[in-house]
């Protein structure tokens, strides 16, 4: 350890530093103490204790919220990780226009969700939606309309969510297969293991460490899911979608409860940080080393 | 399952003949399950790059249908009139291009000092970004945007940008990418008395280009396509980035829907153009992430 290195580190960290420092860390530790005031635009910060914290718990609308964000969360993040897995396992096939379905089914992920989901509301309009004619064509009833019927709006914007980030984890388990040595498949195959077999006793285990940190990485992604719902029902009908980033900007930007919505926002940090502790802790009893 | 295999056990001539027909069946059947596929998940794309050609008329026919009943071009020019659509298009490029390029550098000197150097602290300033890499961005919404207020940045580029300079996702992913390349060459520089400066400019950052790439392309999509920030520091459609401003500008009645669609298709043609250029070194980037 020599002082002209530390002295160079520094200044190699000094940009950075001072960035992250001004407009990440005092944010963070700012929004915890906002959380503990009434802060609005009516009125300056003064300390209430945990009465944010105790009015949430009790709130219908945030207890709607987070409820909306559990149950998005979780039904998009087991669809998305069983669907990657099943598109890479045939994308890792080989047959003609490969590349293309491989691209085609990442394309979604590198466009801007809200811009798209503007096509989404078309596609799904009640009157002139394609895919609503389309839907109606094959016995698929929308009622008033996918995004305006409270019990489809949800399903709509978890359709679009699954849709937009399904590419990415599929690329993530393409290279956990292609990883795959692959004379333990050949291996299989001379004991007599048929396709299904060769799947649940080999391909499966081997990829439960790819599983983790995609199961991880999506719940953390659907958990803060914000961009189709304000552009395909706002958070209705009726808050029916309302997830807690949604009731954050309605709270703390339309509201301008600024106490209130950092509040919220660490029930957000909260959630987080239970959700991934529980995953870390169930896939690592069941992690493969090979 | 693996295809692979049907063709490699194959023994007997004859026996391989059979084998090579139902491999092709098996192949055909891949392709156009493939291709149903790949067509579901490019169908709003394509429906909203038709829609742009289209008039409104057109557009809200009923039944609905994929293709245009006549092609115009119109809406290509009128989103130039008819929205501040230039003005948004360079606050958008702006916007991505500066955080891009600005977080490239001050990211990957952060994680050079952080891998390569030794110094007091260091493991203090990694243990910092991995707290900062698990709490999410809209915990500081609210501060960020008072103190923006605060500082009269609100509504103006600056403001956008400057949060934006440098990024703990980069450090990280830089620093592991910095950790796994060999110590040889910067030693020899060091010993011929070249300053950290120069080592960084001319030995450690040329080798790192696949990452910055990947990281690159990653910065520029987000930024380009991102919503609340640009959202809730823009306090109207016309100052904002094209996500914010098309949805804000699509969500009032009287909009012309065909020149919405215009104006998307222009934003997505640069991220997906982007893409397939570096396609491979950022599918690598992806592909890498969890194992290192």
């Amino acid at each position: 350890m020599t002082t002209s290195q530390t002295r160079a580190a520094w200044l190699f960290l000094a940009p950075s530093v001072l960035v992250l420092g001004t407009f990440v860390v005092y944010p963070i530790g700012r929004a915890l103490y906002l959380s503990f005031t009434d802060y609005s635009l009516l009125r300056p910060a003064r300390w209430i204790g945990t009465k944010n914290y105790s009015a949430i718990v009790s709130d219908p609308a945030a207890r709607n919220a987070i409820k909306n964000t559990l149950l998005y969360a979780a039904v998009t993040t087991i669809a998305s990780v069983a669907l990657a897995l099943i598109i890479a396992l045939l994308l890792n096939q080989r047959f003609p226009f490969r590349s293309i379905a491989r691209s085609a089914v990442f394309i979604p992920f590198i466009v801007s969700l809200s811009i798209v989901s503007i096509a989404w509301s078309y596609l799904l309009d009640p009157d002139i939606g394609l895919l609503t004619y389309w839907g109606s064509k094959v016995g698929i009833s929308a009622g008033q309309g996918f995004l305006v019927n409270p019990n489809l709006a949800m399903v709509s914007v978890i359709v679009v969510g699954i849709w937009k980030y399904l590419g990415f984890y599929v690329v993530m388990y393409l290279a956990a297969l292609q990883s795959i040595p692959r004379d333990l498949q050949e291996a299989a195959v001379m004991d007599g293991a048929g396709p299904v077999r060769r799947f649940f006793n080999v391909t499966w285990p081997l990829l439960s460490n790819q599983t983790m940190l995609v199961a991880i990485i999506a719940t953390i992604t659907n958990v803060q899911a914000f961009d189709q719902i304000f552009v395909l029902t706002q958070g209705g009908p009726f808050f029916r979608t309302e997830t807690l980033v949604v009731m954050i900007y309605r709270v703390g930007f339309q509201n301008l409860q600024f106490g209130y919505a950092a509040a919220l926002s660490y029930v957000l940090v909260l959630i987080l940080m239970i959700v991934s502790l529980v995953q870390v802790a169930y896939f690592r009893r069941k992690a493969v080393q090979y | 399952m693996v295809a692979y295999d049907s063709a490699r056990f194959t023994a007997a001539p004859s026996k391989g003949r059979v084998l090579l027909r139902r491999f092709s069946v098996r192949q055909t059947v891949f392709a156009l399950v493939a291709l149903s596929l790949s067509f579901a998940f490019m169908l709003p794309i394509i429906w909203m790059l038709f829609a742009s050609f289209r008039t409104i008329p057109d557009l809200t026919s009923y039944p609905p249908t994929l293709l245009p009943h006549s092609w115009t071009f119109g809406n290509y020019t009128e989103v130039f009139r008819e929205l501040p659509f230039l003005h948004l298009y360079q606050n958008t490029l702006l916007y991505a291009g500066t955080v891009t390029i600005s977080s490239l550098v001050l990211d990957s000197m952060a994680a050079y000092a952080l891998a390569r150097l030794r110094f007091r602290g260091s493991s203090v300033v990694f243990f910092v970004i991995i707290i900062l890499l698990m709490l999410p961005f809209q915990v500081t919404l609210v501060p960020l945007y008072i103190l923006m207020h605060n500082l009269g940045l609100v509504n103006t580029l600056p403001g956008l940008i400057i949060p934006r300079l440098s990024n703990a996702f980069g450090i990280f992913f830089m620093r592991q990418f910095f950790l796994g390349l060999p110590h040889d060459l910067e030693d020899a520089a060091r010993i011929d008395g070249a300053s950290e400066w120069r080592i960084f400019r001319q030995v450690i950052a040329p080798l790192a280009k696949p990452a910055l790439l990947a990281l690159g392309l990653f910065y520029f999509q987000g930024n380009w396509n991102d919503l609340i920030w640009p959202l809730i520091m823009t306090s109207n459609a016309r100052d904002g980035t094209l996500p914010a401003g098309l949805s804000l500008f699509n969500g009032q009645h009287n909009i012309n829907y065909g020149v919405v669609m215009a104006g998307s298709v222009l934003t997505l043609i640069p991220v997906i153009l982007l893409f397939l250029v570096v396609q491979k070194s950022f599918v690598q980037g992806i592909a890498t992430t969890g194992t290192k």
